[in-house]
């Protein structure tokens, strides 16, 4: 068996067979955009290990991520990582047959140290290696528990970082397609703002979640751009209308209902995102609804963009809240969608980009 | 061995025989070796150059006995690439990994009393002090006046590595270098860490079988934050 080295092509074959005879390929995924180093081994669309270290807690003091504490804890974490994912598998390195990394976007720096690491991996086992786009991986994540996904289908990601409506059609060959993004804050992002005015800790969506259960979104915060035709999404005037409503009931000396206040940005944010999701879909003529990325854990989003997407004729697709956080699965997932449609393999000089376009 | 550092703007990687008894740093030459000075492309060049090396000496990686790789100090993020390339590259192939301190990449094969200085960015140098080839201060940062004095109190006389030609003014009472006997030094060879240099340095643990101290990365500098003040008010 002769394995395609890291700078040469995978002969392509249209049927979706490995380049090699014999067990399907098994898939490395290094996913190091943010702060969670995740690294995942996928073989034939079954998830064999999801190895996570994160640095969260470092973070939580400066109430956002710093990325000089993610790069230094991504180094720490890197060998071992991969190594607890080798065992969850029961493989050896000798094992993999290809290698997939997170090439961008993220912060650079953090990204760097995947990518080099990734590259380090392939060169020493003379595997290819595949650049994987964060936000294609984050759709392709949910093939490992709901099967290869529709075309085209329509994917909502919100989490930290990314809020975006995207078009995808073949995920391993073809581009996915950006119909609209947010304009200033993530989804996420207007979570841990939101939460951190209220006093609760980072990162600011699940506590938000879990108050928001004993509330009721009684007070109507704006909807930005809810009604512009375009797929974009704007939190920012969000955040400052519950940020002003606050300080208000600060200033007057009344106590603040933090539930109910909780509840309604909620509600504001996930209208939005479920109204946007669903439109998209009716004007693409598409009956799949693919939600990912950090906030996609949320279980009002879950819930609203369920009752929605039945009413729509929609068919809904979200994967279990550990695999829409960052890791190193949907990496993986994604890097063997690449090898199974014989795309060709990236070149060792890669670069980490942390405005990768789609 | 595989050998390599990214602590300086040198992307640099060697391939080493492992000799039967550990040799002097300076009389270790390389099968290949690959050097690219570019110190915004580390993540780029460094795979590629190793690869390039591998080829040039006809070794693959199963062949090799062990990976080492500089520490630092340098710049933050080229200095991760090196090591968790070679952290990562070694663990692969169920290799160790050694690390050595980066100065020493230049320090070791110098005589006399004599000071290595390298960019830490910021107006100041990573620096540490030999006596002999064999640190004896160090490593360090500080302002490059601040450096000299220090230097000057170890008793060096010579500085040599890239420090040198960026603060000329600080460090010109220093005496001209005197680079060392073996890889054919001299100053423009004592310019960055010289990664067989660091193979040699490593090459006592590897030939005794000791395990390698866990890949620490010299960074000398907390990473640059600050705490948050509490929520600012948005109405005035
Ligand atoms: N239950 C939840 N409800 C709303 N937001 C959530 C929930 N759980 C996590 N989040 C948000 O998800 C984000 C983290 O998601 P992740 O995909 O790891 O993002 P990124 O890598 O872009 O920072 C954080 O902003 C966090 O507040
Ligand atoms: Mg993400």
């Amino acid at each position: 068996m002769t394995r395609p080295t890291p700078t040469g092509t995978v002969s392509g074959t249209s049927s979706g067979t490995s380049p090699s005879r014999g067990p399907a390929p098994l898939v490395l995924g290094i996913e190091t955009s943010c702060d969670e180093t995740g690294v995942g081994l996928v073989r034939d669309g079954v998830l064999l290990a999801d190895a996570l270290a994160s640095s969260v807690d470092e973070h939580a003091r400066y109430g956002g991520v710093v990325p000089e504490i993610a790069a230094r804890a991504h180094l720490e974490a890197m060998v071992p990582t991969i190594d607890r994912a080798l065992a969850t598998a029961g493989a050896k390195a000798s094992d993999i047959d290809a290698v997939a990394v997170t090439a961008g976007p993220g912060l650079a720096g953090a990204l760097l140290v995947g990518v080099a690491a990734a590259k380090a991996y392939a060169l020493a086992l003379g595997v290819p290696l595949y650049g994987i786009h964060h936000l294609a991986a984050h759709v392709a994540v949910d093939t490992l528990e709901h099967g290869p996904l529709p075309s085209p289908s329509i994917a909502l990601l919100v989490s930290g970082g990314h809020s975006s409506l995207l078009l995808v059609e073949d995920l391993a060959a073809a581009p996915v397609v950006s119909l609209g993004a947010t304009v200033d804050d993530a989804a996420g992002e207007a979570y841990d703002k939101v939460a951190r005015l209220l006093g609760m800790p980072f990162p600011g969506g699940p506590p938000i979640d879990r108050a928001a259960r004993d509330g009721a979104p009684t007070i109507p915060f704006p909807r930005g751009k809810a009604g512009d035709g375009t797929f974009d999404f704007s939190f920012s005037g969000l955040k400052t209308a519950v940020a002003r409503w606050v300080e208000a009931r600060r200033r007057a000396g009344e106590p603040v209902p933090v539930a109910d206040v909780a509840a309604s940005f909620q509600e504001a944010v996930v209208d939005v995102l479920t109204a946007k999701a669903v439109a998209a879909a009716r004007k693409h003529g598409v009956d799949t609804l693919v939600i990912g990325g950090g906030v996609a854990a949320n279980s009002r989003l879950r819930a609203l963009a369920a009752e929605r997407c039945e009413s729509a004729g929609i068919t809904l697709r979200v994967p279990r809240p550990g695999l829409c956080t960052d890791n190193g699965a949907m990496v993986a997932a994604l890097g063997a969608l690449k090898v199974a449609s014989g795309v060709a393999p990236s070149p060792l000089d890669l670069p980490a980009s942390s405005t990768l376009p789609l | 061995m595989l050998a390599l550092d990214t602590s300086t703007p040198a992307c640099s990687v060697a391939l080493v025989q492992l000799p039967d008894t550990a040799p002097p740093p300076g009389a270790t030459r390389p099968l290949a070796s690959r050097r690219i000075v570019d110190a915004r492309r580390h993540g780029e060049l460094l795979s590629p150059l190793m690869r390039d090396a591998l080829a040039e000496a006809a070794v693959t990686p199963a062949d090799l006995a062990g990976v080492v790789v500089g520490l630092g100090p340098g710049p933050f993020t080229s200095l991760r690439v090196g090591i968790v390339t070679a952290a990562t590259f070694a663990a692969a192939l169920g290799l160790t990994c050694h690390g050595v301190c980066s100065l020493d990449g230049i320090g070791a094969v110098t005589s006399g009393r004599t000071g290595v200085v390298t960019d830490a960015r910021r107006r100041e140098v990573f620096w540490a002090a030999y006596a002999d080839g064999e640190r004896i201060a160090g490593p360090a940062v500080d302002r490059p006046d601040r450096a000299a004095d220090l230097l000057r109190a170890d008793g060096v006389g010579g500085v040599v590595g890239p420090g040198l030609a960026l603060y000329p003014d600080a460090f010109a009472n220093a005496a001209a270098a005197h680079a060392g006997t073996g890889t054919g030094t001299g100053a423009a060879a004592a310019q960055y860490p010289d990664p067989a240099v660091l193979a040699a340095l490593a090459a006592p643990d590897l030939l005794a079988g000791r395990a390698p101290a866990p890949l620490t990365p010299i960074y000398l500098r907390r990473p640059d934050v600050a705490e948050p003040r509490p929520a600012k008010a948005v109405t005035g």
